[in-house]
């Protein structure tokens, strides 16, 4: 690898700080959103629309990719959800929701036009600016194309800033794919996809097996210059960090342009309740999007 | 920094001039235990003589003032699909606490730095914490507490004014405006060298009664190499998972949210409630994956939040060495201990 040290511009705009909230009111303010649209993907997941109430605070309401917020209703329970839409549009987001407890099974009943609390949005994002002129990986497992969704439609808002991209996804079995609508258009847009499951049944035509295997497949065909100029995005069940990063690892994709998102147990968002703590710190502040270093550098992070 | 010297029975006058516009909280008997000790606690106190200014430590910390073991972050008034939501920092009026040991100060110090100055300040905290009057006591070292291993053991700030006990009378640090106008309605008088004198004598004299001790070099890095050594699991072995040593912790804060609707249908709450990172759902996620299944990974997280993530954050570990959690723990599991055999655990391979 080149031992050169690089330059770091400090003047450069990318390098500047994250806004953080520090005033007292903000710590329990919510946004008054509505449900605009309720779309059922699958059995589990459910596709919400929801858009902040006031044009003002709409017009505010902006996000980067990776990011997730805290979705209320009210009496029935607040949850961490990754915002899975496009970060061009203020103020209405969609988050795609698998039924899993109190909060989450009750979403699917409610009508068109509730009304629900917003707080957000949170952490940290993935800095889609730094991957201009780059190749992009995204790789997803299961539920992980749902924060993936967002840096997607960046790079296709803004996809003559990237030269190759790769969307892997793999869930269980064929039934649990999420956004099956969608592929078709991501594929016009130049966006290479390769979709696998790990159990085919009948009506299966694609291949079957590890989400490793189309990645492979994919770095094995490249050279280095194709590794030092590629970053990749990694969202997915725990179990599939470690496989998946070994592997990006191995073929020197540099580790400070490999993202994984972490997903924790999350009750404040704000580094207050201490739930989401991994390594010496907390998920909701330093992450849930952490460059690869970082997360060899944390216990029990993967 | 002012200090002053005053007669003890003009402290007695102070309290209740206080005590006569003011909510005061104070360290009181509450009982005996098995072997006769007493048993003291922090509690609203309104006469002079139920306060014990002796007292060696309070079994719960007074956190419960400032950080309620529940408390409602907000309401709902719920109409048809919308609702209204009403916030409330659940705090009415200043509190006074009196005698609070250098332990328990140290503890909102270091409580402040992560619930007030850093990023998302807690409004909760926060508007408690700004309405305290806080009347600091020097205390008599006993044989758990090792805060001078923590550097606790002394309160820099975090207090109104502080009294050191020097036999005949009583010594006072003012650090705040309001402490020193408080001050003037009873008789005090500048220290003079023979006060000075006397002062060190008695602090030189408590710091020799400190008798438990923990080494903390390098103990960050000795986490970080240690933390998969078989001696968590030792430990893990003897811990209930009963949480008891985060409640009685002064410096644990985790918490849990739950939000229930009220039995009229009309309104909803969101409560906060204490937690403690050895409860077994403490960092469980949908789907049923636990990233802490067994004891052994929650005990040592506890110890890996206070003693290196903390410091990694505010350059200081987020424990006081009070000794009360080991006290209270049916295990007989104490931080000394704890960090000893981790310490222990490189040489021994
Ligand atoms: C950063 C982040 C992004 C997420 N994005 C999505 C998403 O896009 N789509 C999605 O469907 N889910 C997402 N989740 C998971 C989602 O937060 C949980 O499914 C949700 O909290 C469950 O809420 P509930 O009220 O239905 O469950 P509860 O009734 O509260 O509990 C059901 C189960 O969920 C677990 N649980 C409770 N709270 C949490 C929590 N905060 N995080 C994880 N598990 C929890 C409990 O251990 C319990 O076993 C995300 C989580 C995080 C941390
Ligand atoms: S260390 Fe002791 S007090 Fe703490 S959870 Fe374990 S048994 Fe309970
Ligand atoms: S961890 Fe134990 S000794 Fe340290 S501050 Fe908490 S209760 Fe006191
Ligand atoms: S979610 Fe509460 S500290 Fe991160």
């Amino acid at each position: 690898m080149n031992p050169e040290l690089k330059f770091t511009d400090v003047a450069a705009e990318l390098y500047a700080p994250q806004k953080r909230k520090d005033d007292l009111k903000g710590f329990e303010y919510t946004y008054r959103a509505e449900i605009t649209s309720i779309y059922p993907l699958t059995e589990m997941e459910t596709l919400y629309r929801i858009q902040v109430v006031d044009p003002e605070e709409r017009r505010r309401f902006a996000f980067t990719p990776g990011q997730f917020l805290m979705l209320e209703m009210p009496g029935i329970g607040e949850a961490p959800f990754s915002i899975s839409s496009s970060p061009s549009i203020h103020g209405e987001v969609e988050l795609c929701i698998r039924k899993v407890g109190n909060l989450t099974n009750f979403l699917p009943r409610v009508k068109r036009g509730t009304h629900v609390g917003i707080r957000g949005p949170f952490g940290t994002g993935f800095p889609m600016q730094n991957m201009h002129g780059q190749n992009v990986l995204l790789i997803a497992g299961g539920l992980g194309l749902v924060p993936l969704r967002s840096p997607i439609a960046y790079v296709m808002e803004n996809r003559s800033h990237f030269r190759d991209v790769n969307i892997i996804y793999g869930t269980k079995n064929p039934s649990q794919l999420l956004f099956t609508y969608q592929y078709e258009i991501w594929r016009k847009d130049d966006i290479d996809i390769e979709i696998i499951v790990e159990k085919a049944d009948k009506s299966w035509k694609g291949p079957s097996g590890l989400i490793t295997d189309p990645l492979e497949d994919i770095l094995s065909g490249r050279d280095s210059e194709y590794y030092h100029n590629t970053y990749a995005i990694v969202c997915g069940p725990p179990v599939m960090f470690k496989f998946v990063c070994n592997m990006l690892n191995e073929f020197h994709i540099p580790m400070q342009k490999m993202f994984v998102s972490l997903e924790r147990r999350m009750h404040c968002g704000m580094g207050k309740c201490c739930r989401c703590n991994v390594g010496s710190t907390y998920t909701c502040l330093t992450g849930p999007v952490f460059d690869y270093w970082t997360v060899m550098n944390l216990k029990e992070a993967i | 920094m002012i200090f002053r010297t005053f007669e003890k029975q003009e402290l007695k006058k102070l309290f209740e001039i206080l005590a006569a516009h003011n909510r005061i909280i104070g360290p009181v008997e509450t009982g005996r235990d098995r072997d006769g000790r007493p048993v003291y606690a922090f509690a609203d106190v309104t006469d002079y003589d139920d306060v014990e200014l002796k007292y060696s430590i309070t079994k719960l910390p007074a956190k419960r003032f400032f950080l309620p073991f529940k408390e409602d972050l907000s309401t709902f008034r719920i109409e048809n699909d919308t609702w209204q939501k009403e916030i409330s920092y659940n705090v009415d009026r200043p509190l006074i606490f009196f005698g609070l040991h250098p332990c328990d100060i140290n503890a909102l110090n270091k409580l402040d730095k992560v619930l007030l100055h850093s990023v998302y300040p807690m409004p909760y905290y926060a508007a408690k914490r700004e309405n305290m009057f806080i009347v600091g006591m020097d205390c008599i070292p006993q044989p758990y507490c090792f805060c001078r291993s923590m550097g606790s053991d002394t309160a820099l700030h975090g207090f109104d004014m502080f009294i050191t006990d020097l036999g005949s009378r009583y010594f006072v640090e003012i650090l705040s405006n309001t402490a020193f106008n408080f001050l003037k309605n009873i008789k005090t008088s500048e220290p003079g060298e023979d006060d000075h004198v006397l002062y060190m004598k008695v602090v030189a004299k408590r710091n020799n009664e400190f008798t438990r001790h923990v080494d903390t070099t390098d103990l960050t890095k000795i986490l970080d190499m240690e933390f998969q050594s078989e001696v968590w699991k030792e430990w893990g072995d003897k811990c209930l998972s009963c949480g008891t040593c985060s409640s009685v912790c002064p410096t644990c804060y985790c918490y849990g949210v739950d939000e229930t609707v009220d039995i009229d249908l009309k309104g909803a709450r969101k409560t906060k409630m204490l937690h403690s990172c050895n409860l077994i759902d403490f960092a469980e996620v949908a789907g049923g994956h636990n990233f802490r299944p067994g004891r052994e990974n929650r005990l040592k997280y506890r110890y890996y939040h206070k003693h290196r993530g903390f410091v990694e954050a505010f350059e200081e570990s987020l424990c006081v060495g009070c000794g009360r959690c080991g006290e209270s723990c049916l295990a007989d599991i104490t931080v000394p201990e704890v960090i000893d055999s981790i310490r222990g655990s490189g040489r021994n391979k």
